[in-house]
């Protein structure tokens, strides 16, 4: 086991480093970068000025070296430093945004406390209905309560978040007035009035994303489930008198949580993509609006570090799942 | 001769009759059937421009923001223009993006998919290569090729035909690794089956093989991966468009009037729901129709 994990992990860093290489190319070769973007009345020299100061006058593969460099240490360090007060990074230029001209990592890290509450809440609230209503669906197939699940989860997994997230909109917070459509950042939780708050101006974000993982994890905890209820063990657990109880909950559960929780592992880097969407839809200051704020100025290094950071998401919730998936299921062996 | 012609009409009678006892499914081709009539066939009852705007100022103003009534049925928008007219025009053009869309990255997929699985040498390099896309954010990607090429290719093609295929490459592109998965897998088990040994003894060459005794083997996966693209590929093309960086302003697709009609969301949210409706049917019909057909053509299930 531990050896698969290192030799994963060796795995990754050449895939990460590719991944990044694709992301910087991409988004510094193409026709419409901000280089172009200068306007054509600014004097030639001023230009040449301006290509010096944002450093975009070097050749590629220094600025990709130097992205890197500034990416893999020089960020750890200065957040090192922040921790525990050394000072190791002194002096070393940092990855600036273009829009603001302060550190990318400085508005990540206000950014995304707010992602983090809102996706992860609504992320729970998803496995926690999910579960219940996959395992029950799956104990009673063909049930009114399976049918009218099942196609819950079918709607709830085909109606895209911007439309669910428009539509509760109309319904909660224009027509009923019942919360707020905006959400405040600023809102700190000091009391109960401010909890309670927070709790309503969180309420629809989180149920928008909430139903849409809800329905993909629903539908794969009722196909795992339905598959080790057929099995032969179920049987001879029911014939030795286990009480349906026992038989459902420890036995089946038990094995048919192992694909699914890889499942959830697996989704989680595609929920923080998918939040972006939520976040737009009612205003959430999380990095998925900042990603968007920083495309729509074409500010470069903003966007190349947040789409890497994605990126590093994805693939270390691919490792975490195969990861578990080796814990979980001792029939699968790594050598 | 009769019975191997009469063989493939048997079967597609079974996968039909199969496909018929799926209610959902049924149902879900029954709203497909519809939604087609209403963008192909609606423009040609209701013949009203949907870029259409008064150019007299006054009456453009008066006609403004109407609520529903026998002249506009689903009322006008901020600038006079018909809402069933946009409609229709805009499910076209998200109906179109997703068909072309899922074409491309079937063909990729496929493409892909049958190399890595048929050639040996091409299966390590071409799996990686699946792998890094499939660890690509593609959301945020999507949207960093569409600010940075949008301008160029709408310059050079036009801001319709250039975004249109901007978009639909773009979102092909970065789905057809799922297909690739599945027809490898196919092709693998496929080059182990006596057939495959009988034509090789034969001396067929890779490209006849494949071409007719692998792929119309791996068909059933594929329409299925298919359906199934066209349903994501629309809910991409409304998200971009959502997010401002999708088609322009006065080309309208269903994702961009519900983006159009959030702006005016709490004095006519029915702006919204008529498009956010439309983009749900579609893809909640091509959702069902994909299950169907996954039943439909598995031969486990078939004849039960």
């Amino acid at each position: 086991m531990f050896t698969y994990i290192v030799r994963r992990l060796a795995l990754a860093v050449p895939t990460l480093l590719l991944i990044s290489l694709v992301i910087f190319l991409l988004v510094d070769l193409a026709p419409g970068s901000p280089m172009s973007q200068i306007p054509l009345t600014v004097p030639p020299d001023v230009r040449q000025k301006i290509m010096e100061a944002m450093g975009a006058n070097d050749p590629v593969w220094a600025r990709y070296l130097l992205w890197l460099r500034q990416f893999f240490w020089i960020e750890p360090l200065y957040l090192w430093d922040h921790w525990f007060g050394t000072s190791l990074a002194e002096g070393e230029q940092r990855i600036l945004s273009w829009q603001s001209r302060s550190p990318v990592f400085d508005i990540i890290g206000q950014r995304i406390p707010q992602t983090l509450t809102v996706v992860g809440t609504a992320y729970l609230v998803g496995v926690l209905i999910a579960l219940p209503i996959g395992i029950w669906s799956a104990y009673r197939q063909y049930s009114w309560f399976d049918q009218f699940g099942t196609f819950i989860s079918m709607v709830g997994f085909s109606v895209p978040t911007f439309f669910t997230g428009v539509l509760l909109i109309v319904v909660f917070a224009v027509n009923l007035q019942w919360f707020p459509s905006v959400y405040d950042t600023t809102l700190k939780v000091t009391d109960w009035e401010s909890f309670w708050k927070q709790v309503r101006q969180m309420a629809m974000p989180v149920a928008v994303l909430a139903l849409f993982n809800a329905a993909e994890i629903s539908r794969y905890t009722r196909a795992a489930m339905l598959e080790n209820l057929g099995q032969d063990y179920v049987r001879t657990a029911r014939a030795k008198g286990m009480s349906e109880r026992v038989v459902l909950l420890k036995h089946v559960l038990r094995n048919s949580m192992i694909p699914v929780v890889t499942v959830i592992a697996l989704g989680l880097p595609t929920v923080f993509g998918g939040a972006i969407i939520t976040e737009q839809v009612f205003k959430v200051n999380g990095i998925g609006a900042a990603l968007i704020g920083a495309i729509h100025a074409s500010d470069l290094p903003m966007v190349q570090t947040l789409t890497f950071i994605f990126a590093v998401l994805i693939v270390v919730f691919n490792l975490v799942a195969d990861v578990l998936y080796g814990i979980l299921d001792p029939r699968i062996r790594y050598d | 001769m009769t019975d191997a012609a009469a063989a493939p009409v048997r079967r597609r009678l079974a996968v039909w009759q199969q496909f018929r006892t799926h209610r959902g499914a049924v149902v879900g081709m029954v709203m497909i059937l519809a939604l087609l009539t209403f963008v192909l066939i609606g423009p040609f009852l209701w013949r009203v421009d949907p870029a259409f705007i008064d150019p007299d100022a006054a009456v453009m103003i008066k006609t403004r923001n109407q609520p529903p009534s026998l002249e506009y049925p689903l009322g006008t928008d901020q600038l006079g223009r018909d809402m069933l007219a946009r409609m229709m025009a805009g499910g076209r053009v998200s109906l179109a993006v997703g068909m072309v869309a899922m074409a491309i990255s079937i063909l990729l997929g496929t493409l892909v998919g049958v190399l890595a699985g048929y050639f040996r040498r091409l299966d390590g390099p071409l799996m990686r290569l699946t792998d890094l896309f499939l660890a690509l954010p593609l959301l945020p990607l999507l949207l960093v090729m569409v600010m940075l090429f949008r301008d160029t290719l709408s310059g050079m093609l036009g801001p319709e035909l250039g975004t249109f295929l901007l978009i639909v490459f773009a979102i092909g592109v970065t789905s057809w690794m799922q297909c690739a998965r599945i027809v490898r897998g196919e092709v693998l088990a496929l080059k182990e089956r006596e057939f495959v040994l009988a034509a090789r003894s034969i001396g067929t060459p890779p490209r006849r093989m494949i071409l007719r005794h692998i792929l119309p083997n791996v068909l059933s996966p594929i329409m299925v991966a298919a359906t199934l693209g066209i349903a994501s590929a629309i809910i991409t093309e409304s998200a971009l468009s959502f997010l401002g960086l999708g088609f322009p302003p006065d080309f309208p697709t269903w994702g961009r009037l519900l983006f159009d009609g959030v702006d005016y969301l709490q004095q006519y949210p029915s702006r919204v729901i008529w498009p956010g409706l439309a983009i749900s049917l579609t893809v909640l019909s091509v959702n069902y129709i994909g299950d169907g057909l996954r039943d439909a053509l598995d031969p486990r299930i078939r004849g039960r």
